[in-house]
């Protein structure tokens, strides 16, 4: 199936990444490459196989319902990045990250 | 020193016929003269190094040491190392340090290994010859014109130039094997579920591996010791008994039933690599190896497989760079949705965000039967191939990559002819078997020899059957131990 410059475009927003108007071409080039790549699975015949997720068919372990972590918020946000918009200040305060505002 | 094994080198260690902090400030000297040029590592830092050199000391003085206490390895820059810069090779993660231990790194640190540095890698693991990293291009050290192969080009050439006594890499779809076939060393993807991935920057989970990248068989049967066990924080890690890789090293090879896959050796298979395969071959067959023919029928529909099963995965995994909590931010945005579009935008590369469209694409609403589901059935169909194949044969032997190392710039700009780049890798990962590399000779190209690896696969958990394969072969060969001029 072929890719117009619209569904770049929608794919591109879907996957939060922004995208120029000069980037959709380029991309829609290379992306409909590997989907032509990927087409060539459709010529085999399927029918009834069960899909395979992992080699050695394991079922999802449990464990007791314990805490296994201890805090470390002060040293996991020692690395959050910079809050932007002209503030070089780290995007952290009272423990909290700070993002733009979005409820009114 | 350098052509060491780490068997020597641990014996060296124990005799104090020289320290870890010696042994170590030799790699640092190699690694200040040649990494600036060949960029196999995208970070250094000396004093924590030497730090960890001398802790190593001292456990040897204890009497309480391991086999590879005090031996510098370098380790990719995908695995989380408290304290380390860690990068995954993308100005996504630039700033980021590690804030706790990747399992793979816990387990050389309470080995007494040495972390030498992070290595350099292909952005997030995506692709085949490290040009996808934000940190420049690795230098093949055999032609420093060339590329290293990749992701873990940064570990194969750091291993090449004698930068560390011996690495880890990642593999998802050859990213081990590709490089070290590459750069002429030894390297295995294990089992999947037998090295714990906590702690390793996802790709795609369901393939996603670590495993050694050294100079000889031996080498890695003595980090498939330190490297593998189970580990409840990875949902995939499987439990198991504990294994000695070393333990059938010197068996003999008589009546050992080799596959050559027909596939491997059609269309599409350099004629220098095919040569270079077929001399191992003969030299298996003298060590008293049965060769046997065996098919792979479904190998051409690997790629095509990958490229759904990866990049949909990856899309996934990916999500959780949104410049919220830690990684790149962008410096200008308007409002939330702005702020995650653009420090996306600019914190990944190109050959990450094609990854991240493609898997967009294929999981979206309507999609999931057609991409998702239709790969992961004939993921089985490719599965069964091996199963088939085993009956007829104990290890499967081929090429590992269909040419020798390509020049820098070659294929950057055809995705997909890079991605062929991984047709005899692939399948591998898909099955969740264990495949190995190993330097099998060389092939002239522009006045160069370039080195070629043969790929040795084995059953699932066959990994001590598999080095005792290799081990066998590069005791009456020495491709393995030949190395680059200048350096």
């Amino acid at each position: 199936m072929s890719l117009s410059s619209s569904d770049v475009k929608r794919i591109a927003h879907l996957a939060r990444i922004e995208i120029s108007d000069a980037e959709v071409e380029v991309t829609l080039h290379k992306l409909s490459g590997i989907l032509g790549l990927i087409e060539q699975m459709q010529a085999v015949d399927t029918t009834g196989i069960t899909p395979m997720s992992h080699s050695q068919d394991v079922v999802q372990r449990l464990r007791e319902d314990v805490v296994t972590e201890t805090n470390q918020r002060e040293l996991f946000q020692s690395i959050a990045p910079a809050v932007g918009n002209g503030s070089a200040e780290p995007a952290v305060e009272a423990g909290l990250y700070l993002v733009p505002k979005v409820i009114e | 020193m350098i052509n060491k094994s780490l068997k020597q080198l641990g014996s060296m260690l124990q005799a104090k016929e020289i320290s870890s902090v010696e042994l170590t400030q030799e790699y640092l000297n190699r690694i200040a003269a040649l990494n600036p040029e060949i960029n196999a590592y995208i970070t250094v830092d000396a004093d924590k190094t030497l730090a960890q050199a001398q802790a190593a000391d001292q456990l040897l003085a204890s009497g309480k040491s391991g086999a590879l206490t005090g031996i510098p390895i370098a380790q990719k820059d995908i695995f989380v190392a408290k304290g380390w810069k860690t990068t995954c090779g993308s100005k996504m993660l630039e700033t980021f340090i590690g804030p706790y231990n990747a399992n793979v790194i816990e387990r050389f640190d309470a080995a007494g290994a040495v972390n030498l540095g992070k290595t350099n890698m292909d952005e997030f693991a995506m692709g085949s010859s490290n040009e996808t990293s934000y940190f420049g291009k690795v230098q093949n050290p055999w032609d420093r014109s060339r590329v290293p192969g990749g992701s873990s080009g940064g570990s194969a050439a750091a291993v090449a130039a004698r930068l560390c006594a011996a690495a880890t890499g990642t593999d998802t779809g050859g990213s081990i094997r590709q490089p070290a076939s590459l750069c002429g060393l030894s390297g295995l993807k294990p089992t999947y579920g037998l090295v714990s991935r906590y702690g390793m920057i996802a790709f795609a989970s369901s393939l996603d591996q670590a495993g050694p990248m050294a100079k000889s068989c031996e080498d890695m049967a003595l980090m498939m010791n330190v490297m593998t066990g189970f580990d409840e924080r990875d949902s995939t890690s499987l439990q198991r008994e504990k294994e000695d890789y070393t333990r059938d090293l010197n068996k003999p090879l008589a009546g050992l039933k080799v596959g050559l896959p027909k596939e491997y050796f059609a269309e599409g298979l350099g004629a220098e690599v095919a040569k270079v395969v077929e001399g191992a071959i003969a030299e298996y067959r003298k060590l008293g190896a049965e060769i046997v023919d065996i098919s792979l029928p479904n190998t051409m529909l690997s790629i095509p497989v990958y490229y759904v099963l990866a990049p949909a995965e990856a899309s996934s995994n990916l999500s959780r760079f949104d410049g919220v909590r830690y990684g790149h931010r962008a410096g200008e945005y308007t409002d939330l949705m702005d702020m995650y579009c653009k420090s996306r935008a600019e914190g990944f590369g190109a050959e990450v965000k094609r990854r991240i469209l493609i898997g967009t694409y294929v999981l979206s609403a309507g999609y999931y039967d057609a991409y998702y589901l239709k790969a992961q059935q004939i993921r089985r169909l490719i599965a069964q191939d091996f199963e088939n194949a085993f009956k007829q044969c104990d290890i499967i032997m081929g090429p590992t990559a269909p040419s020798t190392a390509f020049k820098a710039g070659e294929k950057a700009d055809d995705p997909v002819s890079m991605y062929l780049q991984d047709i005899y890798t692939i399948a591998v990962n898909l099955a969740g078997l264990p495949g190995m590399s190993i330097p099998a000779g060389f092939a002239e190209e522009d006045g160069k020899s370039l080195p070629v690896g043969i790929q040795i696969i084995g059953n699932y958990f066959d990994e001590a059957r598999m080095l005792n394969v290799g081990h066998a072969y590069q005791q009456v060969t020495d491709w393995h131990l030949q190395m680059p001029e200048g350096i």
